[in-house]
């Protein structure tokens, strides 16, 4: 149990290194920023808490927004996130899902429920992210292909991460 | 007294989400109010020694482009210098040259910093500088980079300070056309991180596309004539009482290594004299 929440300690401070000193200075074009962090909040155990669930996904986009110096914006997208985190694991898998797996992985589903899974909830946090952040929807399509492609990029770099930590397991 | 506990237990999922998500719009809609809150920027030690840490690495790859923007800025700096010497001095003005040159005291300093991190691609975007209050850096002092007008400083600690980028829908800069005189306001739309909009051009004043955007030096923030961008194309809209001017920025925001901050020595006297005015 300890070392799972080192485990999880530890992936939380990579990730947001990762996010802020290297994924925030792609730049393709001004389109693309990618938001990898939010792996944390999909990587969580099934069994974890709903209030635990809300409170970290808070305090990972407070975190993300001091350093970006977006007070608010990433918290609200994450929090949202956790929120229906529960909702989307319910609608995409039967009940002997949840009784038989511990984390939400892909070697552990398999990757075309990680794919649904991740797609999902990638979308609904760049949308909400990429809206909150421009407060408003004068240019609505402009903005929704910037959200369109930087979560594409997100899937991608979701599904090689995926990869890349479960062979060390 | 019990239904209400009840109520609260059973619904305590979406009534926390609700909480903090009320936090969250709370933060970013009371923006200013936080934004000066030392710790929750990018100017807070720790956050920023990562990013100074991260740069010290990072920072040898631009080093050939810095090279060569610093050599840039150097020659054309030493262009006008000569510019200057060689420019005969009608003797009518000889006076008041020697008179402005006796009051000593220039209005203005330039501080050099190195950027440590600054960003392009969002819509509020922000530079980070390794230079804070212990160097003399204050809240709404200019940035100016090789090419031009960067960003003004909105937060310092004492060895980092942080603040907004002319690629930031929250910040505008005073500006005018360098040829006729004639000032607005430049502020960009968070679209193109190459472009921004000259606002409050009326239709009576003549301009050409490529004519050089200056800051205007009606702020405190900036000293006049610092070149900000060259004129891309400009539209008389129909039912509009101004010009729709698209300006092409100088600054490069992508490969942005060392830039100066602009002390305004004048600052506390003209403080003071707007703080007589407003007491009247």
């Amino acid at each position: 149990m300890n070392s799972g929440i080192f485990k999880y300690i530890g992936s939380w401070v990579i990730l947001v290194l990762i996010q802020v000193l290297l994924l925030n200075h792609i730049q393709v074009s001004g389109y693309i920023n990618p938001y990898l962090y939010i792996l944390f909040i999909l990587t969580l155990p099934f069994n974890i808490p709903n209030y635990l669930l809300l409170i970290l996904g808070f305090a990972l986009g407070l975190n993300i927004d001091i350093f970006t110096n977006t007070l608010g914006m990433h918290s609200a997208a994450t929090t949202f996130l956790a929120f229906i985190r529960p909702f989307v694991i319910n609608l995409i898998s039967g009940r002997d899902v949840l009784e038989l797996n511990q984390f939400p992985r892909i070697s552990e589903l398999g990757f075309s429920w990680f794919l649904r899974y991740s797609t999902i909830m990638v979308l609904v946090h760049h949308v909400f992210l990429f809206f909150i952040e421009v407060f408003t929807f004068s240019g609505f399509f402009h903005t929704l292909l910037r959200c369109l492609l930087s979560s594409a990029l997100t899937i991608v770099l979701i599904l090689i991460s995926q990869y890349m930590t479960s062979k060390q397991n | 007294m019990r239904g209400l506990l009840r109520f609260l237990a059973r619904n305590y999922f979406i009534l926390l989400f609700l909480l903090l998500e009320a936090i969250s719009i709370g933060m970013l809609v009371n923006y200013n109010n936080f934004q000066r809150a030392k710790f929750f920027n990018s100017s807070n030690s720790f956050v920023a020694s990562i990013y100074k840490s991260y740069n010290a690495v990072t920072s040898f790859f631009y080093l050939q482009k810095t090279n060569a923007d610093l050599a840039a800025e150097n020659a054309r700096l030493r262009t006008v210098l000569e510019q200057y010497k060689q420019a005969s001095i009608p003797i009518d003005s000889l006076h008041q040259v020697v008179d402005v040159q006796d009051s000593t005291e220039h209005r203005y300093d330039f501080i050099p910093a190195k950027v440590i991190n600054s960003s392009f691609v969002r819509q509020y975007n922000y530079i980070t500088i390794d230079k804070g209050s212990e160097d003399g850096i204050k809240t709404d002092m200019g940035i100016i980079g090789p090419k031009g007008v960067v960003g003004i400083v909105t937060s310092v600690s004492s060895h980092y300070a942080t603040g907004p980028t002319i690629l930031n829908k929250r910040w505008k800069v005073s500006a005018k056309i360098k040829n006729s005189n004639y000032f607005g306001s430049l502020a960009w739309d968070g679209l193109d991180p190459q472009y921004a909009n000259l606002n409050e051009i009326p239709f009576h004043v003549q301009m050409e596309v490529g004519d050089t955007i200056v800051t205007s030096g009606f702020s405190d923030v900036f000293p006049e004539g610092i070149p900000v961008g060259i004129i891309e194309t400009f539209d008389h809209a129909t039912g509009r009482n101004f010009f729709a001017i698209k300006v092409k920025l100088l600054t490069n925001f992508a490969n942005l290594s060392y830039v100066e901050i602009v002390k305004n020595n004048h600052l506390e006297e003209l403080e003071q004299l707007q703080q007589s005015n407003t007491n009247e």
